[in-house]
């Protein structure tokens, strides 16, 4: 036996297989190792380094708004708000368009319509961010200043909030080019979650009686909630670190912004800002400081979304990803 | 988002205009061939289908079928697969034309009217036309009693209670009520397969169609939900008409009054080739190629 198998070329398969599966096993726990030191790195990195700041802040740096880097009086609490206000606004206006958006390219449009709309709202995932922030400051501040601001607060200036002197940058450029950055990502998943919506549940409830909007409404939007709740987090997630843009749209003015035309500040554009020059030590522990509640806060928006996903769908695998 | 807000009854498919145009067909060619052998009495006809014609795109899938569907019978519909049963099966309802480029020509009469006048609302005649589907398709964010009263919303019920009585009748017809009655408020799909399939009739009936359609209700269930559903059959015929596809040739034997025998042509079209009561279809089939199908000779 053994000589017809040598007469055929073959050798022993048994140590070959033996070898490859364990230069296998340990290439894929090496990369797993990896990542999960990249990660205990990093955190261990932001906080002995930002150490002294954490003492030196104590737990007012969440709340209190005060940020003198002279005086050396370091809090956190207009670019914590900054993000908030940002990140939520930019996730609700773009959540709200992207599934309308979404709706439309699945439910509505003609394919020679779905597919370049489709392509041409993807594209905008792709401009870089510094693009997005010449934009907001060139063209869409110049407008906020110029045109809509005026007579927006003509209109609506007597609600708090929408009065204020219009400026090239602030809140609301922030907001609007946020939104706009995030777009792709939220239209993009939802079209696929509303697409994937199977033809069994869309054909039960027209076969009741249902028209396309109560079909959309009663099955095809539930159905696809999850991984529309999924798109939104994937949004947040990138909202919430969004940097370059936001750096040249919102002003980058330290205080609680009163109205959604004045200047404001986020953590990330308060990093990129002022890391290149801090003033003293104190400055560059408490700017690091900053990084670590991002870090955590990116952390904690992770973990609130899984568990609202696992929710809402009962436990069952988001169908994001699918 | 644009809603229909003015409500549908259950009353009349042309809608408000009110122009139903009573066309009565001489019934010569359509009725089933009497013959001495004919031990079932037709009937009120529920459904008339004259020269009906299913299409995707270009491709004649329904070739010029023409039958009378009885009112409070079981008709069942047979053939090998592909020969078209589903596609015919979902022009009673007008759901054929909910797949993309597919189209109907030819006229279904429900009580005398064309539901393929162009004055007809498709989704009034769905309400009058109700159907059960191959797979099990409850919808998962709704619980056990949302299902049911699902297709409600498009009437003009809006009383609870009277939901709720539909909601019973409906599950109690479907025989299912006295295993979900304490558990009304759990989600559908927890049910086991051919539970599910039991919610879906009972969502189905719940609106009080006229005519049920059925595709191969059983084909995804074990032998004991299959035996379930053909019991429930019985009963359900006592108020609806029903026309149930199947390929399952004991089914079609076991729970019809009446059975058509479908089959694709060589060019690929499907037809009618022998429809008749059931008792004489199995025991005499009048055409050659109905005989070679019943006796398993092909399909
Ligand atoms: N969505 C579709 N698009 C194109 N052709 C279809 C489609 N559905 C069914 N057909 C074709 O129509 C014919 C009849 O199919 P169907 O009605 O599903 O048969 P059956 O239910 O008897 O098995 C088959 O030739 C099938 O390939
Ligand atoms: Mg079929």
């Amino acid at each position: 036996m053994a000589g017809l198998a040598q007469e055929r070329g073959r050798t022993s398969l048994v140590n070959r297989v033996r070898i490859g599966d364990w230069i296998f096993t340990a290439l894929v726990s090496a990369a797993a190792a990896v990542v999960l030191l990249i990660i205990v790195g990093l955190f261990y990195e932001l906080i002995t380094r930002s150490w002294p700041a954490v003492t030196h802040n104590g737990i007012d740096f969440i709340w209190a708004t005060e940020w003198n880097p002279p005086r050396e009086v370091f809090n956190a609490g207009t670019f914590i708000v900054g993000t908030v206000v940002t990140s939520v606004a930019a996730l609700v206006i773009a959540t709200a368009i992207g599934v309308l958006v979404a709706i439309y390219l699945v439910e509505i449009a003609p394919p020679m319509v779905a597919r370049p709309v489709s392509f041409m709202v993807e594209l905008l995932a792709a401009i870089p961010s510094v693009v997005f922030g010449l934009w907001g400051v060139f063209v869409l501040g110049v407008f906020i200043r110029d045109d809509f601001g005026p007579r927006f607060v003509d209109v609506f200036g007597f609600i708090p909030f929408f009065d204020g002197t219009p400026l090239i940058t602030g809140l609301l450029s922030a907001v609007l080019i946020l939104a706009t950055m995030i777009l792709p990502t939220v239209m993009a998943v939802s079209r696929d979650v509303i697409a994937a919506v199977p033809r069994s549940q869309r054909e039960g409830i027209v076969a009741l009686g249902a028209t396309r909007w109560e079909m959309i409404q009663l099955t095809v939007l539930p159905y696809a909630r999850s991984g529309v709740l999924g798109a939104a987090i994937l949004g947040l997630a990138r909202a919430v670190g969004e940097t370059l843009a936001v750096t040249l749209v919102i002003g980058n003015r330290v205080g609680i912004p009163h109205t959604i035309f004045d200047p404001a500040y986020t953590m990330a554009s308060a990093i990129a800002n002022q890391f290149t020059e801090v003033e003293n030590d104190m400055h560059r522990a408490s700017l690091l400081e900053v990084a670590l509640l991002l870090l955590i806060i990116t952390f904690l928006i992770n973990v609130a979304a899984r568990l609202l996903v696992w929710r809402v769908t009962g436990g069952q695998r988001v169908s994001v990803v699918e | 988002m644009v809603l229909d807000s003015e409500p549908r009854t259950a009353v009349d498919v042309t809608g408000e205009t009110g122009t139903q145009s009573f066309q009565f067909q001489p019934q010569n060619a359509l009725k089933a061939p009497a013959g001495p052998e004919v031990r079932e009495e037709p009937g009120d006809v529920a459904l008339r289908a004259e020269h009906v014609h299913a299409y995707y795109g270009q491709k004649l899938a329904v070739g010029d079928v023409s039958m009378e569907i009885y009112a409070r019978k079981i008709t069942a519909l047979i053939g090998p697969s592909g020969c078209g049963k589903s596609t015919y099966i979902r022009c009673f309802n007008r759901m054929h034309e909910f797949t993309p480029h597919a189209r109907v020509e030819g006229h279904i009469y429900l009580e005398g009217t064309d539901i393929y006048d162009p004055n007809v609302d498709a989704t009034r005649v769905r309400q009058r036309i109700g159907m059960v589907f191959q797979k099990p398709n409850p919808f998962p964010t709704m619980s056990i009693e949302q299902n049911v009263a699902a297709g409600l919303r498009f009437t003009n019920i809006r009383n609870r209670s009277e939901i709720r009585d539909r909601v019973e009748t409906a599950l109690k017809q479907a025989a299912l009520w006295d295993e979900v009655k304490g558990d009304l408020k759990k989600p559908g799909i927890a049910l086991s397969g051919g539970q599910q399939q039991r919610l879906c009739i009972a969502r189905a009936i719940a609106v009080e169609p006229e005519v049920v359609l059925m595709d191969e209700p059983c084909s995804a269930l074990d032998p004991i939900a299959t035996l379930k559903i053909e019991d429930l059959m019985y009963g359900l015929a006592e108020r609806f008409t029903i026309v149930i596809v199947t390929h399952n040739l004991q089914q079609a034997a076991r729970v019809s009054d009446w059975t058509g025998f479908m089959l694709a042509g060589e060019d690929g079209v499907g037809r009618l080739v022998e429809y008749r009561p059931t008792q004489d279809m199995f025991t005499n089939p009048r055409e050659d190629r109905t005989e070679a199908y019943i006796t398993g000779r092909f399909g």
